[in-house]
Order: structure tokens, then sequence, then C-alpha cells
């Protein structure tokens, strides 16, 4: 019995020296990078832009994970210390937490004259306190979707431009028995519901926090804002089980007809194009934004950048891979599900040929980007916020006491921190 | 030929060597990922390890427990939680009851059923929920198109929008996964109860529910102390059926103290409130279990 078991042990240790003996030359470098699996650029996107950056860069090698955005800051965060992922797609509102509690590294700066092409809410979303934490790479805002059959037929031949055009649009839907809920939104308790309420904010004059990162959630135009969403509920125009949609969700509900109206990111309209998806391939339009008469339109900066983590023993080549992601190249060739980050490109042929309908639109869009509070505390602020405008989508409160429920419990955490 | 020279002392001691040695790297493993997290996170709970607190390092002594014990949130979480515990564990031990002595029967087709009510249990628990979300989808979960079928209802309803009935809809699916596990346990104590006993019950003229009052319930109720103790503990710290199905919403309709937790550490970044909620939740569990085990003792002293 001993024998056979010194025998097994003395092939595991000969097996394990032989594969760390392996040809292994010192240049190679393996980097693992995380990205997540729905919106702007396609896993196939991914996945190739990554064979031609390791065609150019030998010696370098990238795995890929990608996983649900529901469960990226939790990967991220659980592997900076380690460094088991070295470049990481990161969101927008993580930026000055990752920053402060050390999770992504400094970046070098971008150079001054690239800095003039990028659109400026993008870069903002990078930056806590004067450093760069990563570069922006997915530019995302969210737009209006409407079904124009539906539209056409309640008489209608152009999209809504404010809330109360919408308003009024949607009541002659369901009016003409078109489809029962107009709108359908992705108001789940979840960082979408956020995403919404901070176009809601910024059209009805509302800001969550002011210019020095105080919570002002109790101002009237937020209180309005609330109220709108509250009443487009009550009202019968908003699909009430918005209340248990995510993006997706809301989505398979526009896109199998079922409503005339969803707010949603850019990939929407390419889903909407495929028929294997949709069943309204031919009646999709996109739009910007409605407003109201104070703010044309406002949406959300959707964007996310690569960050590379804390951890990371290669930031030289990450950095590199980042580059490569980030440059007009990757950006131009793979334009279709997501628009990209330099200004310059929107002129450009293959971006154009790639989306006709949606660069015009998107060049409107992006005059009127509202980035989410770049606090440090953002998540639980969020967490808390997602729960109070629930409670006033659900009728369990009104718009001003869940927003200042929520007011309060934000001063408490920026006293905190 | 020294090894004749061993005494059986020696023989015994190389042996209980041989077994350290062999024990070790399980040990060692053990010790790295259980043992030693488990301690780092019980001092945290003594200290500010909120990373985006300017006081974080600090140690606060009780100050964690203190503040999440005065706090509105902890307690309504721990309500939610305890009443996802008691009420799908009923149902689960009440209806596990029933079908074990259902298919303690001898029918034909029995040893199929067996298998067959095994099924859910044997269905990972984030495959279950991902499943159950489906089957409540409001646009086209099955379960609509099955109530609106029977006439039941006349239009489709939302079944995870309202805070207090998603709770009952999660509550319905743990059952439905659950459920078998109990019912495995009281038949595998059911086939152990002496037939002569019922024979003999019967012919002095007891009738079926005394039998089972008198009899059956006597002979489960260790396997009852079992059941309850370990589903106890487990419910409490029920966290994928939340994660995939509610996410904690909606409007915190099910939020438990674990996706509390969860939330408070991975997003948040309040290691320390999410290392003291997860101690409490230990705590409480403790208590339970102690508290069972004494009034079982105390029962099995009574049938004594």
């Amino acid at each position: 019995m001993k024998k056979v078991l010194t025998g097994i042990l003395a092939a595991g240790t000969l097996m394990g020296l032989l594969t760390a003996c392996g040809p292994k030359a010192p240049e190679n470098v393996t980097l693992n990078a995380l990205f997540m699996k729905q919106a702007g650029y396609s896993e196939d996107d991914t996945a190739a832009g990554t064979k031609e950056f390791e065609a150019a860069n030998p010696g370098i090698t990238v795995n890929l994970t990608f996983v649900p955005y529901e469960n990226l800051e939790q990967k991220i965060i659980t592997s900076a210390e380690a460094g088991s992922f070295d470049v990481v797609l990161s969101d927008g509102p993580f930026t000055a937490k990752f920053a402060k509690a050390g999770v992504v590294q400094a970046v070098p700066d971008v150079p001054e004259a690239d800095k003039a092409d990028i659109f400026p809410g993008a870069l903002a979303s990078c930056v806590y306190q004067g450093k760069s934490y990563g570069m922006p790479w997915l530019n995302d805002v969210k737009y209006l979707f409407y079904n124009k059959k539906m539209l056409k037929a309640a008489g209608f031949s152009n999209p809504p431009k404010t809330w109360d055009e919408l308003v009024a649009q949607s009541k002659a839907i369901k009016a003409k028995k078109l489809v029962e809920y107009p709108l359908v939104a992705d108001w789940a308790q979840a960082e979408a519901l956020i995403c919404d309420y901070t176009f809601f904010s910024a059209s009805f004059g509302g800001s969550m926090v002011d210019s020095t990162g105080k919570p002002t959630l109790t101002s009237a135009g937020n209180q309005k804002a609330l109220e709108f969403m509250v009443k487009s509920i009550k009202d019968g125009i908003t699909n009430p089980k918005s209340t248990e949609y995510l993006e997706a969700d809301s989505e398979g509900v526009f896109l199998s007809g079922k409503a005339a109206f969803t707010i949603n990111w850019t990939s929407l309209f390419n889903d909407a194009k495929d028929p294997k998806q949709s069943q309204i391939a031919s009646d999709i339009g996109i739009a910007v934004l409605p407003g109201t008469a104070a703010v044309s339109s406002a949406t959300v900066n959707g964007g996310q950048p690569l960050s590379i983590t804390k951890g990371s023993k290669h930031p030289v080549e990450a950095w590199k891979y980042i580059s490569y992601l980030t440059g007009k190249d990757f950006q131009k060739k793979y334009s279709k599900n997501a628009l990209p980050i330099w200004k310059s490109l929107y002129a450009d042929a293959t971006v154009l040929a790639n989306n006709p309908e949606v660069v015009p639109v998107a060049q409107v869009q992006y005059e009127s980007i509202i980035n989410r509070p770049v606090i440090p505390y953002y998540s639980a602020f969020s967490n808390d916020l997602q729960v109070r405008i629930q409670e006033a989508l659900l009728g369990k409160r009104t718009a001003a006491e869940a927003l200042s429920l929520s007011q309060k419990n934000a001063e408490d955490l920026a006293n905190k921190s | 030929m020294h090894r004749f020279t061993h005494s059986p002392g020696q023989a015994l001691r190389d042996e209980g060597k041989f077994a350290w040695l062999i024990l070790a790297p399980a040990m060692i493993l053990l010790a790295a990922v259980v043992v030693a997290p488990l301690i780092i996170t019980f001092l945290y709970t003594f200290q500010n390890k909120e990373l985006l607190s300017s006081h974080n390092g600090d140690f606060v002594g009780l100050g964690n427990y203190a503040a999440i014990l005065s706090s509105g949130w902890f307690w309504e979480s721990l309500g939610r939680t305890l009443y996802f515990t008691v009420v799908s564990l009923t149902l689960e031990v009440g209806l596990g009851l029933l079908v074990a002595l259902l298919l303690n029967h001898r029918f034909h087709g029995v040893a199929a059923l067996r298998a067959l009510v095994i099924l859910p249990w044997a269905v990972p628990t984030n495959v279950s929920s991902a499943l159950w979300r489906w089957i409540y989808h409001p646009e086209y979960g099955v379960l609509n198109a099955l109530l609106t079928s029977l006439g039941l209802i006349d239009h489709y309803k939302t079944w995870l929008s309202d805070p207090f009935l998603a709770m009952n809809m999660v509550i319905l699916a743990d059952v439905w996964k659950m459920t078998p596990l109990a019912a495995i346990f009281f038949l595998a104590s059911l086939q152990f109860i002496n037939k002569a006993l019922y024979e003999a019950a019967s012919l002095d003229g007891m009738g079926a529910f005394r039998r089972f009052w008198y009899i059956t319930m006597p002979f489960l109720m260790p396997t009852m102390a079992v059941v309850v103790v370990m589903r106890t503990m487990e419910k409490f710290k029920a966290f994928d059926i939340f994660y995939v199905m509610t996410r904690g919403g909606p409007a915190n309709g099910t939020m438990v103290l674990t996706y509390e937790a969860y939330l408070r550490g991975f997003t948040n970044l309040e290691y320390s409130t999410a290392a003291t909620v997860a101690y409490i939740i230990g705590f409480i569990i403790l208590a339970l279990t102690l508290v069972y085990m004494r009034t079982m003792k105390a029962q099995e002293g009574i049938q004594e």
C-alpha cells in the first residue's frame, strides 16, 4: 500500500516538475481580460479584435472571459488584489470608488492631441481627482426606439420630441388599441433604473448631486422627474411589468411588437433589424430621447472604460492591449454595435456605412450626455435610490417621500466617506 | 527484519504519523481557505473595514454590531429572512411528509415515482431559479398561460413586481425544489418502522389517524429534527435563489440578510458591515440549532 502511494506521489511530483519546466520563452506574456456579455461590442467583435492584437504583438496572448454586466463589478473587485484579471471592462460609476479603494491602477494620460478628439463625457468618466483610471472603450448612451408602423397607424409621422408628446402619442395608441402599454422600460431594482432616472432628472431640470458632489435629490426637478415616471405607470402609458425588467427583458417585449416605445442602448437597433430576434425588423425607428420645454433632450452616459487591476503583473502589456482596443482602427472596424469614442470617426465612411440610421441621431444625442454622479460612494447611493424609486413606482410612497429618504441616506454616506 | 522488533505501541505511533501525513494537505488547504478567512472575517467585525471610509482600518470594538442592530434595514431584512424560513420550511416539511407517506405504500410504479420525486432536488439551484424566472415571466411565462387557460385569471399577471407577492413566489420555487429532500428523509425513516406495530394497533382498534399520531410521528421525530435543523440553516443562508430570481427587488421585497451582506460587501465595499451581518447570521443559526437540540433531547426524555 505504502509503495503504491509513494509511486503515485513520485509520479505526481515528476509531472509537476515537467509542466513547470515546459518550453516557455521569458518574453511571453499572458494577459487575462474580463468583458461583459451584453450590449456594445459583441463577444465575436472583441475576440476578433483581440486576435488582431495578438498577431500584431507576438509574445502577448490574451485570454478572454465574458460575464453578464451584473457580475462584472464583483469579478473586478475579487480579482483586483491578486491580479487574476489584468484588463477589466469597468463602468463609469465605478471609477471613483475603484480609484479610492485601490481596485484599479492609474493609467498613462491621454495625449493632448487625442484628448480633443474624444468625447469629453467619456473621458471625464475615467478621471478621479485629476488622475486617469482607465480609457473609454465602449461608447454608449440610451436612445428612444419606436415602432414606426404603430406610430403611423395612430396617425403620427414623427417620434415624440418631448415627454408630454410621448404621453399624447401613447394615449392615441392606447385609444386605437394598438397595444395595451405603449412604453416598456427597464425599471427593475438594478442600475438600469438609475440610468433612466439620470436622464429623466436632467430633462426635468434636476440633478442628483451638485457640482461639488453633494446630494441634491429633493430638488424640484428631481421630484418632477420621478412624478412623471410614477404617473406614466398609473396612467397605463408605461408597462407596469417594467418594474421587474432589465434591459434584455424590455428589449424582448419591444422586439415582439408588444410596445410602441422603449428606451435602450445602441445595440437594440441591430437586434431589432435581425429577423431571428425581432418581429419588427422593418418598423424599427431610433430617435433622440424626448425632453421638456426647458431641456430639449438628455441622455445617460453608459460608456464603459477599460482599466488595469491593481494586482496586474503586466501593466505595460495591458496598457498596450487597451490602447489597441480603444484605438481608431478597432473602433472603426467594429462600429456596428458600438459607436466610436473618437469624434473624427463620425465622418468616416466605414462608420457611416455600418450605421447609416444611428450615426446622425447619435451626433445630436451626444450633445446632451449626463454622467451619473462621480462620487466614491456611488454604489451605496444607487442601491438605496433604486429601492426608493421602486417604492414610488409601486405606489408604496409618494415621490417626495421616496426622494427625501434617499437624500438622507446619501447625506449619511457622504459624511462617512 | 527489523520491523518485527517494533512494539505494538511503536506501530500505532507510526500509523498515527502516517495518518497526519496524508491528512496534512487537506488540513492545510482547509486552514487556508476556510479557517483563516473565518478568523479574518471575525476580526473585521471589530474594525472599520469600509474601503471608501476615511476611517478605514480603525478599531471600533462592538461598534459595527451596535450600528447594525440599531439600524432599520437590518431588522427589515431579518424579518424577511424569518418569513422566508418559516413559511418555506413549514410547507416543505408538511408536503414532504405527505409525499413520503404516499410513496411508502406499495403500488404499481412506485419505484419510478420515487425516482421522479428526487428530480427537482437534483437540479442545481441556479438552474431551477432561472427556470422559475421563466415560468413566472409576465409576457411568456408558463404560469400565466396555465392560469389563463384554466380560466383562473383573465389577463397575464406580473408575479415578481409586487414586493410581498415576489417573496411568496420565491418561496414557491424553493418549496418545489426542496420538498423532495424532506420527502426522501421521511421515506427512509418510514421504511424502518416495524409493520407489526401497525397490525397490532389495528387489532386493538386504533384508527388510521391515531396510528399515524402515536406510531408514525414518534418514529419520525428524530428525522424531523434533522430536517428542520439542517434546512433552517440552509434557508437562513439562502442566496442563489434570490440572486437569480429577484436580486433583492422589487423595492427590497426579497432583500434577505445574505443578499444584504453581499450587496454591502461587494458593491458598497463596506467589508466590515458585510462581515458583521454574516457573523450575526451565523450566531442566529447557532442559537436556533441549540434550541432545537434542547427541545429534541427534552422530547426524547419524555418518550422514555
